[in-house]
């Protein structure tokens, strides 16, 4: 049985071949309204995230399966002191498939180990969360109909944006990618994805504090949002929240065929301003997180 | 017990100087019935000063675990007051609960029954990273 923890779990055929299906779901979703009849997905959130669990939670429904769980750990067992492999043991017994989210990093490692139904995890802290790498490679390849030849930035947040890292992971195994990295001195991105993951693959990047420097290079420009639960100051992360804000006036040199993304929520880093241009992708984007979880569901529990 | 007679067993050589309590724990030799020497800043013709521990029994060493902690470490093998072998040390693929994971955020801070595992990430530069939350290990 397969699991999916960390999106380097999955190679890129793999990954290409979820893209696909997702697209073909797009093009025909009735196709796929009775693919899981009778299947149930447990979501367990032991942290909350609205976002996240409702997008689970529609994928399923829309194949036709039900859904059941907790969204936060107070109203399960875990406010017991239950550790999470009791937890996936017991729930292993109710459901088919479980999407798990949980504060403390490697969680959904450990449940992996010891669940008998296929585990995705939905985010454990700042580590992973492969089901937004994956939401962001459908957006991608469904926007700009490539995953090749790219030039895409990434602003904000690079140092504990765990998302950015996955992405840059992602993306580095195609073919002729670029990266522009815009963040604040305190914010860069760490060296050891620079040294593990862009060197190591010969991948061409380069670092700026300045969002407009390079825009008019960009394919794909990834905003991300500086997160308070990362600081222990409180003045360091006042100062650095608003530290990026894209607006109109900054996308002025940028290509006609940019795509704005966002993991979302967001905070400040994009003004409204830019919500009705038509680069904006981060609303679309989000749809595409259904679709591809719909792809997802239906490779783990081996529907035809 | 003369120190430097071990009839069989081992003699654990080129400890780094200070490493030897380390080890002597690590390895359970506390647990043992025989005879056991540590011997701290030894002359070394290499390194200045070394610790040296003796084993006064045939007993199952974990290699893996004294590759761990210094890959430079000898550690020879004693038959009939003869030291018949001496065994190269590598470092592990993976470690088991030898060291422990220092991230607040990972998930053996708050579930003391799993093991901390490390594993192997990167051989040139000697980097372990915890198996649940890839957070690396740092080497004394
Ligand atoms: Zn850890």
């Amino acid at each position: 049985m397969k699991h999916l923890i960390d999106i380097k779990d999955l190679s890129v055929e793999e990954i290409n071949n979820l893209i696909e299906v997702a697209k073909d779901i797009i093009s025909d979703e009735k196709k796929y309204s009775h693919k899981c009849d009778g299947k149930k997905l447990a979501t367990l959130f032991f942290e909350p995230s609205t976002r996240t669990r409702l997008s689970f939670e529609s994928a399923m429904l829309s194949l036709g399966g039900e859904v059941l769980g907790f969204s936060e750990a107070s109203s399960s067992s875990v406010s017991k002191g239950e550790t999470v492999s009791d937890t996936i043991r017991v729930v292993g017994c109710y459901s088919d498939i479980i999407a798990m989210r949980h504060p403390k990093e490697g969680a959904p490692l450990v449940a992996a180990e010891k669940s008998t139904v296929p585990i995705i995890n939905a985010g454990d802290g700042g580590h992973n969360h492969p089901t937004q790498t994956l939401t962001d490679l459908l957006t991608i390849k469904s926007e700009k109909g490539r995953l090749e030849n790219l030039t895409i930035g990434l602003c904000g947040d690079l140092k504990f944006g765990r998302t950015v890292h996955s992405l840059i992971t992602a993306m580095s195994r195609y073919k002729n990618i670029k990266f522009v990295l815009i963040a604040p001195e305190e914010l860069k991105l760490p060296e050891y994805v620079k040294k593990d993951v862009l060197e190591k693959n010969n991948i061409e990047y380069c670092e700026t504090k300045d969002i407009e420097e390079y825009i008019g290079n960009l394919d794909i420009l990834y905003m991300t949002r500086v997160q308070k639960e990362r600081f222990f100051n409180e003045a360091d992360y006042i100062r650095l929240k608003d530290y990026y804000i894209l607006n109109k006036e900054k996308l002025k040199n940028a290509k006609e065929d940019l795509c704005i993304m966002h993991p979302l929520p967001r905070v400040n880093e994009i003004a409204t301003d830019v919500d009705d241009d038509p680069r904006a992708c981060y609303f679309k984007q989000a749809n595409y997180g259904k679709y591809i979880r719909m792809a997802l569901i239906l490779k783990m529990l081996e529907v035809k | 017990m003369n120190i430097d007679s071990i009839k069989n067993g081992y003699v654990i050589d080129h400890i780094q100087a200070g490493k030897g309590m380390e080890i002597y724990e690590l390895l359970h030799l506390n647990e043992l019935d025989c005879q056991v020497a540590i011997i701290t800043n030894a002359k070394s013709q290499k390194t200045g000063k070394k610790d040296i521990i003796k084993i006064d029994k045939d007993i199952p060493i974990d290699l893996e675990t004294l590759g761990f902690i210094d890959h430079n470490i000898t550690v020879n093998i004693v038959k009939d007051d003869r030291i018949i072998d001496k065994r190269k040390l590598n470092l592990p693929e993976k470690i088991v609960n030898v060291a422990k994971c220092k991230n607040p955020r990972c998930i053996t801070s708050i579930e003391k029954d799993l093991d901390q595992i490390f594993i192997l990430t990167d051989k040139e530069n000697e980097v372990y990273r915890c198996k649940y939350c890839e957070m690396s290990l740092k080497r004394k």
